[in-house]
């Protein structure tokens, strides 16, 4: 919807002194994150669902999610859960640039003596909530969150969980989403990233899935930083909240 | 003793629904995931802890992804359906959503292996024994009468790993206290064959063996199976008689033995569909799990072969 704007800010981005500032995207060879992400790669050739999933999760880590490398255990952080699990690189960057991991991690990913394989382990890995990798199993994992948060007066903590539009295929979405709208389960975002990369497609919109099961939901551009955090920031405090982050075709969610 | 005598009117499935909602009272870290089965039974419950008492309506892959999102944020699931759709459809949820998570929960399934044997294959179980065998450290209790389903829930939900409750209709005469041990409950003096009933198979075995030269020793909890036990008891014939698969408790015992010489008879649920309704006792009868099949078996187990030629 913005990626007009998007560009435009690119372009002053690079045409600008940085003052200081971060450039927008993690895909800018100045971010941050890039030189963590082309330590992941090692001279491999990343699928563009690696691309796809960038500027949410910079801007959830940096902008939105309460929870820091000394709060990973605290009670009351906020959750973020990667259920399509295969998008690791850009996570695992991510994570090594907000502290989480070291980033001499970054290097051997997927090697024999890595902590970080091509799907994330929560128990080895600091600051991973799931282990994932099998798709639909996240978005149940967050219903069980939200719900035990909730259960003990936990109120402020938000629970967040990144799917692609492909991974709704499987059944265990829909019995989740059907659920949390039925009980108004407020404290839960779910995040899908959509690139049309769904076999038979989402006739319709991704969103009305959720909307007529009484989510409130939002579809911006995913790549757009700012409509991103307008959107990740919408929820209403009754009603579970989706945001769809929608990408290029050709970048597999 | 007091409770286990005094319940003896009441189903399994009666006291796993005392005990819960006890628990829940109890114990504000205690949560139960449901999946409309049973959900009426915990309609008080589910008044005074609402956040507590979850039905997610027949959504079983969602019982246990929520049961792993609980445990996540620190609470005690409890989750419980019947065993087939429990265990069997909600299978990846109890590897992924659990183990993997390094999340336990406690798993309780009514229904095991043929309770509903007029239901038909869709609602029989007896593979959920087995299927836990190929994930990592569960605790399997198969209780053999009501009396036992209280002390065995309260303590594995008092243990925080992960546990599977096996209930059913089918159950022996009187209830035996213990953690789960093998307890002799006929003594053949030395040398004898060894017979371990798991659960509710205590009484056709007993009776099976009458006049045998047959030790039995009982256990309602298969896993992990008291190996000191067997050791302590076994001779060179051993005889296990299991309420579900034939053979799932095999490799066990194999291992358990695996430096002495002995044979070893397993007895359980067939494999083979039988496409029958009927009674559970018919069941028990078509797969040969009642006392004159159960003798039948033992009989040619322990009588010397023939030597051929």
């Amino acid at each position: 919807m913005s990626s007009l704007a998007t560009i435009t800010t690119q372009v002053a981005e690079a045409a600008a002194p940085l003052d200081g500032r971060h450039p927008v995207t993690p895909l800018d060879g100045r971010h941050p994150v890039a030189p963590l992400l082309e330590r992941v790669r090692a001279g491999r050739d990343f699928g563009p669902n690696v691309y796809s999933t960038l500027d949410v999760l910079w801007v959830l880590y940096d902008r939105i999610l309460r929870v820091t490398p000394a709060t990973v255990d605290e009670p009351d952080r906020d959750r973020f859960l990667l259920s399509k699990g295969h998008a690791v690189a850009g996570y695992y960057a991510v994570l090594a640039a907000k502290g989480f991991i070291p980033p001499d991690w970054l290097d051997d990913q997927g090697g024999p003596g890595s902590l970080l394989g091509d799907h994330p382990d929560r128990t080895l890995v600091p600051g991973v909530e799931i282990g994932s990798g099998s798709l639909g199993h996240g978005l149940g994992l967050a219903v069980g969150s939200a719900l035990g948060l909730r259960a003990q007066g936990l109120l402020d903590p938000r629970v967040y969980v990144l799917l692609g539009d492909a991974e709704l295929d499987e059944g265990s979405n829909h019995e989740a989403i059907a659920y949390a709208g039925a009980v108004g389960l407020s404290n839960l975002t779910a995040v899908v990233v959509d690139n049309s990369s769904a076999t038979y497609g989402w006739p319709g919109g991704v969103a009305t899935r959720f909307t007529v099961n009484g989510w409130t939901a939002a579809t911006v551009d995913g790549h757009d930083q700012d409509a991103l955090h307008a959107a990740l920031t919408g929820h209403h405090g009754h009603r579970p909240h989706v945001v769809v982050a929608v990408v290029n075709n050709g970048e597999q969610a | 003793m007091s409770e286990l005598s005094t319940v003896a009117e009441l189903s399994m499935r009666d006291c796993f629904v005392d005990t819960t909602t006890a628990l829940l009272a109890e114990k504000p870290r205690t949560a139960l995931v449901l999946a409309d089965i049973s959900a009426s039974l915990f309609a008080s419950a589910a008044e005074r802890h609402p956040d507590r008492v979850l039905n997610v309506g027949i959504r079983e892959q969602l019982m246990v992804g929520v049961a792993g999102g609980l445990a996540l944020t620190g609470l005690r699931p409890i989750v419980h359906s019947y065993a087939p759709f429990l265990v069997e459809r909600a299978y990846e949820q109890i590897k992924l959503d659990l183990d993997h998570q390094a999340a336990s929960a406690v798993l309780v399934g009514i229904g095991g292996s043929f309770d509903r044997a007029e239901s038909g294959r869709t609602h029989f179980s007896p593979a959920d024994v087995a299927l836990f065998d190929t994930l990592g450290d569960w605790t399997v209790h198969v209780p053999g009468h009501p009396g036992e389903v209280s002390g065995l829930l309260r303590a594995t939900v008092a243990a925080d790993t992960s546990a599977y409750l096996r209930l059913s209709i089918l159950q022996n005469d009187r209830a035996y206290a213990g953690a789960g041990d093998l307890v002799v409950v006929r003594d053949a003096g030395p040398g004898a064959a060894l017979l371990v009933a798991v659960g509710p198979m205590l009484d056709a075995a007993l009776a099976a063996v009458a006049d045998l030269p047959v030790t039995v020793a009982y256990t309602h909890r298969p896993r992990p199976f008291d190996v000191a036990g067997l050791r302590a008891l076994a001779g060179t014939e051993v005889i296990l008689v299991e309420p579900y698969l034939a053979g799932t408790s095999a490799r066990v015992v194999s291992a358990a033995l695996a430096d002495r010489p002995h044979r070893l008879l397993t007895l359980g649920v067939g494999r083979e569909e039988l496409r029958r309704y009927g009674s559970a006792e018919d069941h028990l009868r078509w797969h040969g799990l009642d006392p004159a099949g159960l003798r039948r078996a033992l009989t040619g187990f322990l009588t010397p072969a023939a030597v051929a030629g």
